[in-house]
């Protein structure tokens, strides 16, 4: 039990940011709660304010914007789970939201949420990379958009300013044919590692492939030179499985923790690399 | 603005499992605590306290939370389920039932939880496949049974329900 919290809930966006200029360390923006409530409970933070945002209607809207999605800052794992849209054309989004946490966690945690906490063992950010996401943040002097890779700034650090709150996040569409896939390891309930992948075929040459890790580092990384050699190389040799080992993660910023040492990390996320990309190019053969 | 309340405590009536409540509580007061403290309703129990293992769940408006980590005037105005609403006229639930002739549990500690969510599972998807119940029961921590058991009491429930269904009028 927290005892007596004053809880605010501001209408909109502009209420919201007041509030926090106006709170400072003593108040926290509410959404879910799944992760500020524990970090509570076990007395790591305290705040004796909390900015409910859950009633913001602006940051509840799930829209196709046509060329990109946009995703309210207080949308639910769940809601993106269960969304048709995402299913049809965000697969990668899809398959990675069924696997956030578990259903309890799912039902009232919130995509921006998870962002805005930056949990380093966390899916979301890992699969949103691929997309090459966007996240669009509001304060006093209005409204600025960062790419999501510029706002995951380290463990449990954004860029998120002090008067400012997420209002939404902007995932382009990926071309009209792209696969992909999220994979997921780990022995304890949040990842050790996750891997998104996203190729985009033409015939059985790779037009474009996008890979990212993430819960092995501070923030998740895309790696850009496992993506440079698999331009115009063979689906049919990607699906049977590659060796991934060589695809930049020696330069990563990887933590030894709990979940196992930095050596051990770099291995196993190049194995589920290989994995997401397998099931990737798979994906393309079959949808041919 | 619409305050929930200023630092003193605050009135949230609610239903759980059928019946109107109304209690007076503090704004950081978990519903968990509420069930078992203020409304007597000790079946859901208290393990992990921190939304891994599944023993505290409840639905809340039929969806399944975690109620060691939902700030119990979430609740206001909304609808509760625990385990002690699940049987009618005497006569346990379905998934109750199948638990029981599966014999799905040891200590029992964590069943309420786990009778919830297939609750929740099977009230929105009837006939889910043996990989959605795995992929649900996955937040629902059994240390006891080693989960056979309790995968067979879950198709054993789906039949029922289905049985139910076939024979309503």
């Amino acid at each position: 039990m927290l005892g007596s919290l004053t809880i605010h809930q501001p209408a909109t966006v502009a209420e919201a940011a007041k509030l926090r200029a106006e709170l400072g360390d003593d108040g926290a923006i509410y959404a879910g709660g799944s992760e500020l409530l524990l970090v509570m409970k076990e007395g790591i933070g305290r705040w004796r304010h909390l900015i409910d945002v859950k009633g913001i209607a602006a940051l509840r809207e799930l829209r196709d914007a046509g060329d990109r999605l946009d995703i309210g800052a207080t949308v639910t794992h769940r809601d993106l789970e269960r969304s048709p849209l995402l299913r049809a054309r965000f697969p990668v989004l899809a398959d990675m939201q069924a696997q956030v946490a578990n259903v309890r966690v799912r039902n009232v945690g919130t995509l921006g949420g998870n962002l805005c906490f930056a949990e380093p063992h966390s899916d979301p950010s890992t699969a949103l990379l691929v997309h090459d996401a966007r996240v669009v943040l509001s304060g006093p002097t209005g409204a600025r958009t960062l790419p999501l890779a510029e706002f995951v700034v380290g463990s449990y650090e954004t860029a998120l300013r002090a008067d400012e709150v997420l209002v939404r996040i902007e995932v382009p569409a990926p071309p009209a044919r792209a696969v992909g896939a999220y994979l997921k390891f780990g022995f304890h309930e949040r990842p050790t590692v996750g891997v998104a992948a996203l190729i985009v075929p033409a015939g059985d040459r790779i037009a474009e492939a996008r890979v990212s890790v993430g819960c092995i580092g501070p923030t998740p990384a895309r790696l850009a030179a496992l993506e440079a050699r698999l331009a115009g190389t063979s689906v049919t040799a990607l699906a049977a499985g590659i060796d991934a080992r060589d695809g930049g993660f020696a330069d990563l910023d990887v933590v030894s923790d709990l979940h196992g040492s930095a050596e051990y990390k770099r291995e196993v996320a190049a194995v589920l690399a290989s994995r997401a990309l397998a099931a990737a190019a798979r994906r393309v053969r079959s949808a041919a | 603005m619409t305050d929930v309340s200023g630092p003193e405590r605050v009135r949230v009536p609610f239903t759980v499992n059928g019946r109107a409540v109304d209690v007076e509580i503090d704004t950081g007061d978990f519903l968990l605590d509420v069930l078992r403290e203020r409304l007597g309703l000790t079946g859901t129990k208290r393990s992990c306290d921190t939304q891994v293992c599944g023993a505290c769940t409840v639905l809340l408006d039929g969806q399944p939370v975690s109620s060691c980590t939902v700030l119990a005037w979430e609740a206001r105005g909304r609808t509760v389920e625990t385990i002690e609403g699940l049987a009618r006229d005497g006569r346990l639930h379905p998934v109750q039932e199948a638990f029981l002739e599966a014999s799905a549990f040891q200590c029992g500690y964590c069943t309420p939880g786990m009778i919830m969510t297939v609750k929740a599972l099977l009230d929105e998807q009837a006939d889910a496949s043996t990989d959605t119940v795995r992929a649900w029961l996955r937040g629902n921590i059994c240390r006891c049974t080693g989960y056979v058991s309790i995968l067979a009491a879950v198709r054993s429930a789906q039949r029922r329900l289905r049985e139910a269904r076939a024979t309503a009028p």
